[in-house]
């Protein structure tokens, strides 16, 4: 058992600590929930593409690097560290991608991929319905056949991105007569595309991060169905747990949260009242860290991730909300001030909602990976 | 980087299980409590055949000369079965404090030893039983006499664990190792995660097997949490005590090599992080446990309640969760920072 990182991954650790150091913006950049915001992070996931560094764990022929997931993961350890801005297109990269490398076929990859890797298209997630949430296989958008394809009609909301995004994918329920989980068809459209409306919708910080999408009769030509029409529930449940996808949310958000967090409760003087949240803040963000490791150990040796990843889920969204709540209590009465801490703690809060709520992710961790009986559910 | 166990540990994971499945050890550590030993002493022979005892003993003197993650996975599986005696004190301590003919007689299996490191560990455990009983105050060790007086114990919480204080007098061996203090808080988070899974593992079954308004228990989402919440507790106690096990090993002085180990620094950091995460996991562990048992855990007759005292025991022995968070704080702050 060792934590050493083989020659190999040094050097490319060193070469992305290098280039960060020269080419992060020293201000930051607006947040990409406004206009300006957005284009400005569209700029950088292209400066990024061009050194390389947008999508390293892709293969080299879609500008990626071929990287390990433990270069991902060091990666992802130097990216927040400097600084850098989130990513925008993140949808597309860690949950579109994997799904067109397992299921799209060679045009959909060359046409799709390296606009994506470059934030020439930014996608959005169109999973949630109005009436499907948590319980994603209720979803009543439909998609109709006609020549050529696909007419789609509906509601999506919860939308992240798709106020200013360029695309969307998601499930859409293409048999009519079907129910649940069959029937349906994975489907990428065009957000500038007749009929779609897009209505943003503020978040918690007054910034519209995610929006309602209605679809009146949107034309989806057969080159924009990802696997065959009809399996589009089995296309998006075998990447759901894609290990670099978000499910399995690399460390190095939170441990720059982490060193931050010790470095401010060391300017305001060490106060004794937090300094056991504090530490207990670092102590989680460094079992995840190492508990990543692990996985990553694990999946190089040709495991699966599998309900364990529900785990994984669970430990990343509590460590995010404690860092930063523990921050804005060591703040005192200056927590509620604007700050990076601020906006990080409204962000956190999401976490233990999107991609399966913690309540849901339990019912996963005591029924498949403790083996206690299912509850009756339809 | 490979951070997981290897094939060999996990046969040796596996060996340790089934010897100890098959010795009542629930039973063993009743009688230990009531100062019926042989039994115990059996199974510390039992587990001498497999190397316990001498794993982090040089090979020169009859020990395996293994990794303190070879130490984890045997006292991981000592906790899980709520082994007694000081297996803390023998598997990991002893190598740092003795040498010679005495550490060979402990990787043989031939003296149990036990130690007292005011005012972390303010009294040695089992020191009626144990052959060897010795006193660390800073570097320098003592080897007191092992003619305890039975009337000098002083009761735990854990019926299993005989407390004695050490007298000051006894003949001095020289220096301690360095990190024997830091070997010792390894240890005992890695008895605590052994025993937060068993207590896991208990109230799983139970509710799976205990029926109530026509279903099983554990069919209850309210159940449910709870256990999901433990055993998201569990996972990440345990890597934090492999890592500071990895991280200790850094520190050992490879023989005739001249490598500059892990800072003293990161080893208090890592050590002291698993030991703050494998209390809680532990303590979680134990109140949902029995929370989920209900009354029957609460009974002297359950084995629960075995393992729930023995993890409130071991929460204060070896630095207190809060002891602990603030030799951590100082690390990082010290710009050991992970």
């Amino acid at each position: 058992m060792d934590l050493d990182i083989d020659p190999e991954s040094a050097i490319f650790r060193d070469e992305v600590r290098a280039w960060l150091a020269d080419n992060v913006p020293r201000r930051g950049l607006p947040s990409m929930d406004t206009a300006e915001g957005f284009a400005a992070h569209r700029e950088w996931e292209a400066q990024l593409a061009d050194a390389r560094l947008s999508v390293v764990t892709w293969p080299a022929e879609y500008t990626g690097r071929d990287a390990s997931l433990l270069q991902w993961l060091l990666f992802e350890e130097e990216y927040y560290a400097a600084g850098a801005p989130g990513r925008v297109g993140q949808n597309g990269i860690f949950m579109l991608a994997p799904t067109l490398f397992a299921h799209g076929t060679a045009e959909q990859r060359d046409r799709i991929l390296p606009a994506m890797a470059r934030g020439e298209q930014v996608w959005a997630q169109a999973w949630s319905e109005p009436e499907a949430g948590s319980d994603i296989a209720a979803l009543r958008s439909r998609a109709v056949r006609t020549r050529g394809g696909w007419l789609v009609s509906g509601q999506k909301t919860w939308s992240s991105r798709a106020a200013f995004a360029d695309r969307a994918f998601g499930l859409f329920r293409s048999d009519p007569d079907s129910e649940r989980h069959h029937g349906l068809t994975y489907l990428m459209l065009d957000l500038r595309a007749d009929g779609v409306t897009v209505r943003p919708i503020p978040q918690l910080d007054g910034e519209p991060g995610f929006a309602e999408l209605f679809f009146d009769e949107v034309f989806v030509p057969d080159e924009d169905v990802i696997g065959r029409p009809g399996d589009g529930w089995r296309v998006a449940m075998t990447t759901a747990n894609n290990e670099r996808g978000l499910s399995l949310r690399s460390p190095g958000r939170f441990l720059a949260s982490a060193d931050r967090l010790v470095r401010l409760w060391g300017e305001r003087g060490e106060p004794v009242a937090t300094a056991a949240r504090v530490a207990d803040a670092w102590i989680d963000t460094r079992a995840y860290q190492l508990y990543t490791y692990g996985t990553a150990t694990r999946l190089a040796d040709g495991e699966r991730l599998g309900p364990e990843s529900s785990v994984n889920k669970l430990a990343w969204s509590g460590v995010d909300v404690e860092l930063h709540e523990t921050a804005l209590d060591v703040l005192g009465a200056d927590g509620e001030l604007a700050s990076p801490w601020v906006d990080g703690y409204l962000f956190s809060l999401a976490g233990p909602i999107y991609g399966g709520t913690d309540q849901i992710q339990r019912n996963t961790i005591a029924e498949r990976v403790l083996g206690l009986p299912r509850e009756e559910r339809r | 980087m490979r951070f997981a166990l290897s094939p060999e540990q996990r046969d040796f994971a596996a060996a340790l299980d089934e010897l100890l499945a098959g010795s009542d050890t629930p039973g063993v550590a009743r009688e230990w409590a009531d100062r019926r030993c042989e039994p115990g002493r059996k199974l510390w022979r039992d587990l001498a055949d497999l190397g316990v005892w001498g794993l982090l003993v040089p090979e020169d003197l009859g020990g395996a000369g293994a990794e303190p993650a070879d130490a984890v996975v045997a006292l991981e599986a000592c906790g899980y079965h709520a082994v007694p005696g000081p297996v803390v004190e023998t598997a990991v301590v002893a190598p740092r404090l003795l040498g010679g003919d005495e550490l060979a007689g402990v990787a043989a299996g031939e003296s149990m030893a036990t130690v007292a490191i005011p005012p972390e560990v303010p009294r040695a455990l089992d020191a009626d039983v144990a052959d060897v009983v010795l006193r660390l105050d800073g570097e320098s060790v003592t080897r007191v006499p092992s003619d305890v007086d039975p009337g000098g114990r002083v009761p735990s919480i854990d019926a299993a664990r005989g407390l004695f204080p050490v007298p000051e007098h006894g003949v001095p061996l020289g220096a301690a190792r360095p990190h024997a203090v830091e070997f010792g808080v390894l240890g005992v988070s890695a008895q605590l995660v052994g025993a937060a899974r068993r207590m896991l593992g208990m109230a799983t079954e139970y509710a799976m097997q205990r029926r109530q308004y026509g279903r099983p228990v554990g069919q209850y989402q309210a159940v449910k949490h709870l256990l999901a919440d433990v055993t998201v507790r569990l996972e990440m106690a345990r890597p934090l005590v492999d890592g500071a096990a990895v991280t200790l090993a850094s520190s050992l002085d490879p023989p005739g090599a001249d490598v500059p180990g892990a800072g003293a620094a990161a080893i208090v950091r890592d050590t002291s992080a698993a030991k703050v995460a494998a209390t809680r996991a532990a303590l979680l562990a134990a109140r949902t446990s029995l929370q989920v048992h209900g009354a029957i855990g609460y009974t002297a007759e359950h084995d629960l309640g075995l393992w729930l005292t023995k993890v409130r025991a071991l929460a204060g022995a070896w630095g207190t969760a809060d002891a602990h968070r603030g030799r951590v704080l100082t690390a990082v702050r010290g710009g050991h920072g992970g």
